[in-house]
């Protein structure tokens, strides 16, 4: 993958200033219909969620005090692992995004909630929602492209300590929210420039040391102590149920811009960018998952990745609902709608991980190396 | 006086304790959100209620009986009680007069409500909530009640649901004594909310009714008093009713120099001028709106899905008290322009004021 404006075919060549426009008018159609739908039956999906996973968390604990006991442990780890997804992926992503401020309810607000997470909800939605999503796979600016430690794109230039780039990666998917807390708080970049020492910088390192403290105290000490002489097989419970849900979480949100497909975007390129411009970048910036309904809500709905970056503050059951639509008109305008089973866009996102440890072949489109074509647009 | 061992204490700092070691299990929820899903009207737990019946009344007024949770500290009759409910999703909060005596022995509230056209709380509450729905309250509040007393010689102006305040009040009861006149506006006879049990009162001799239905003898003017009720400006008057008669009893009684013996209870305010309209940024919650001189501020901040403190929604009750950083606004009711720079501090009531050009609300 190569910045959208150096590619030889460059997939947007076809369409005209008017065509983009007229896209970014259909698509706020779209989204015009879904906000004057939106009401009792969405309410009750989100409250629905909400109530299995509180009882999903509760009874998972409660099992595991008797963890000592391998079917307890089997039981309850596979409970909470499923309990922590859908806390951070399906209700505390889309709740932190707005999706339900709508309903006015303050226990279910962007502003008022708190996710099962290392980083606090406040730092999480400044990095994600205000400079992912507004510069979504712009190099060098949305810092999620490679989260400032990888190579993911030809564009970004070689150096040899990406050789250990699938290492990296390995272990930031292991320990993906402790990842994901030190790159909201910036920490690679305020360290390189001194910002570190700032007072402002100083409380938010706190904040999630807070944080952080609160949720080691709840997970490693709290409940284990709770479980008695299932102590040591409550730890390990806890500590698999988050490996679990960091691998899952990591997997999920690789698949949604690295996979091949995806374009990305020169940074001159999003100045004086119009309304249709930016919906065509996050059209192509962004690829799905398919597959099932449990998946679906499993991931977040982050399998809607091209839908939720087009509308990232519709409710996210109504992603399902207007992806043949958008898809759509991806068809009718000749845009590729990147999608694909799980294992497949794993294993795609994984071999450009792969691929870009090392430095770009001379003389040879280093797209050509990637396995077969992924499912898209009419597949 | 009795003395008793100081255990309380103790007790309190066990009970703290172990509310904290339950926060360090459900961190970084609280125990409470567990709780609320089996006893959401425990006490302790924010004032809700369950409904328990809706009782049609006239053909567009129902009674909703409401089971207050546990936190519930009663009411006076003429009191009002703030209720948040769920229309189409959406959390509503509007003011409804309680209805019900205090203290009843099944621990029950009741308000009724009259649907008035396109009126979005009311139309839910009259024709379509169900028994089981739990709706958000708080405690009652306001004071269109009875002196502890209550004076010999009472007069009632009531409209349509303006009733409902006054019901409570006959429902309680006044002193044996006392010499009570009720009358009330509806448009035909069949409209008169609590019709059978009001005559019926009237029966027993608790109060003598006067019934005006409007729709055959047209709207009751304050000077046809003097006829009904000859000696009205003797009476400690209570009044409740549709913005226009409110507004002309006001003036009424203040033109007889009488207006401190005149009680009244306003549904909404009057509006007198829209502001200029302009940009609101509400600067917590990073949300920016375009409102016009009409919408009151509280309302753009719902709509664009701000989390605003409310109330009584009509400039009573101050629960929607927010500061404004900078900017100006405009007084709904009476046209006055509030400034602010920072650090003025100036705080705003928004459900009556309007943007008059750019301003920064504190949320
Ligand atoms: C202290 C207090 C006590 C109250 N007690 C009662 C009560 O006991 N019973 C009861 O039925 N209502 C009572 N109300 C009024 C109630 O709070 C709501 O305003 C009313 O039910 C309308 O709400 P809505 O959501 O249906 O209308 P909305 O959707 O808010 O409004 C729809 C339209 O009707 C207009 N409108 C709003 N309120 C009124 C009104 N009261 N009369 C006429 N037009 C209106 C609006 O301007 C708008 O154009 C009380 C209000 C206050 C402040
Ligand atoms: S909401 Fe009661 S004063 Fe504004």
């Amino acid at each position: 993958m190569t910045v959208i404006q150096k590619k030889a075919d460059n997939p947007i060549a076809h369409l005209s200033a008017e065509d983009i426009e007229i896209i970014g008018k259909e698509l706020d159609a779209i989204r015009d219909r879904v906000i004057a739908d939106r009401g009792e039956r969405d309410a009750r999906y989100i409250r629905k969620v909400i109530k299995t996973q509180r009882t999903l968390e509760i009874s998972s604990r409660a099992v595991l005090l008797f963890s000592l006991f391998p079917p307890a442990w089997v039981v309850g780890t596979a409970g909470l692992t499923v309990a922590k997804i859908l806390d951070n992926m399906e209700i505390g992503h889309n709740v932190l995004h707005g999706q339900w401020d709508w309903m006015r309810d303050p226990k279910i607000h962007s502003t008022s909630w708190e996710w099962d997470h290392v980083s606090p909800a406040d730092q999480w939605k400044r990095s994600h929602n205000e400079l992912h999503h507004r510069f979504t796979n712009v190099v060098g600016k949305d810092n999620d492209l490679g989260y400032g430690i990888m190579r993911v794109d030809e564009d970004q230039p070689w150096k040899p300590a990406y050789l250990g780039q699938p290492l990296y990666n390995l272990i930031n998917a292991c320990f993906f929210e402790y990842g994901i807390a030190a790159y909201d708080l910036e920490l690679g970049e305020s360290l390189r420039d001194g910002r570190h020492k700032s007072p402002e910088f100083r409380a938010r390192l706190r904040a999630v040391g807070r944080k952080i403290r609160r949720q080691v105290l709840k997970d490693y000490v709290v409940h284990p102590l709770l479980s008695g002489p299932s102590f040591l097989s409550t730890l390990a419970a806890t500590f698999t149920a988050n490996l679990l849900r960091n691998l899952w979480s990591h997997s999920v949100i690789m698949c949604g811009h690295f996979p091949n497909g995806v374009e990305t975007f020169e940074k001159t390129s999003i100045e004086g960018e119009t309304k249709g411009e930016w919906y065509l970048r996050q059209m192509l910036g962004s690829a799905n998952i398919s597959g099932s309904r449990l998946l679906h809500i499993m991931t977040g709905n982050l399998s809607y990745q091209i839908e939720h970056h087009l509308f990232p503050d519709l409710p996210s059951n109504r992603y399902q609902e207007i992806a043949p639509q958008v898809r759509a008109l991806f068809d009718r305008y000749g845009l590729k709608y990147t999608t694909g089973p799980l294992p497949k866009q794993v294993a795609s996102a994984w071999w450009k991980v792969l691929r870009l440890s090392l430095p770009n072949r001379r003389g040879k489109q280093a797209q050509s190396l990637a396995p077969a074509p992924l499912v898209s647009a009419g597949a | 006086m009795t003395t008793t061992v100081p255990r309380r204490p103790q007790k309190a700092s066990f009970r703290t304790r172990l509310l904290r070691l339950a926060e360090t299990v459900t961190t970084p929820l609280l125990p409470e959100d567990y709780l609320d899903l089996v006893a959401p009207l425990r006490s302790g737990a924010a004032l809700r209620g369950r409904i328990v019946a809706v009782r049609p009344e006239t053909r567009d007024a129902a009674t909703v009986v409401i089971q207050p949770g546990r936190g519930w500290r009663g009411h006076r009759p003429g009191q009002y009680v703030r209720l948040g409910v769920d229309v189409d999703g959406v959390r509503q909060w509007r003011a409804y007069s309680l209805t019900s005596v205090p203290a009843s022995r099944d621990g029950r509230i009741a308000i009724t409500v009259k649907a008035i056209p396109d009126g979005k709380v009311s139309n839910h509450l009259v024709r379509r909530v169900r028994p089981g729905t739990i709706v958000q309250l708080d405690q009652a509040q306001g004071d269109f009640t009875l002196p502890a007393a209550a004076p010999e010689r009472v007069l009632f102006l009531t409209a349509g649901s303006g009733i409902t305040p006054v019901m409570a009040m006959l429902r309680a009861g006044l002193p044996d004594r006392a010499d009570v006149v009720l009358v009330h506006s509806a448009p035909t006879r069949a409209d008169v909310i609590f019709g059978a049990e009001l005559r019926a009162m009237a029966e027993a001799g608790a109060l003598r009714l006067v019934e005006r239905h409007t729709e055959a003898d047209g709207l009751l003017g304050v000077s046809e008093l003097d006829t009904l009720v000859p000696d009205h400006l003797d009476r400690e008057a209570w009044a409740c009713g549709p913005v226009g008669m409110l507004d002309a009893v006001e003036g009424y009684w203040t033109v007889n120099g009488l207006v401190d013996r005149l009680h009244t209870e306003r549904f909404r305010p009057t509006v007198i001028s829209p502001g200029e309209g302009g940009t609101v940024t509400f600067t917590g919650s990073g949300v920016t709106v375009e409102a016009d001189g009409a919408t009151p501020i509280l309302d753009a901040g719902e709509n664009a899905g701000v989390l605003m403190p409310s109330g009584c929604r009509m400039g009573i009750c101050f629960g929607c008290v927010v500061p404004l950083r900078q900017g100006a606004v405009r007084d709904l009711r009476n046209g006055d322009l509030t400034t602010a720079v920072p650090g003025d501090g100036v705080r705003i009531q928004t459900c009556v004021s309007a943007a008059a050009g750019t301003c920064d609300i504190e949320l």
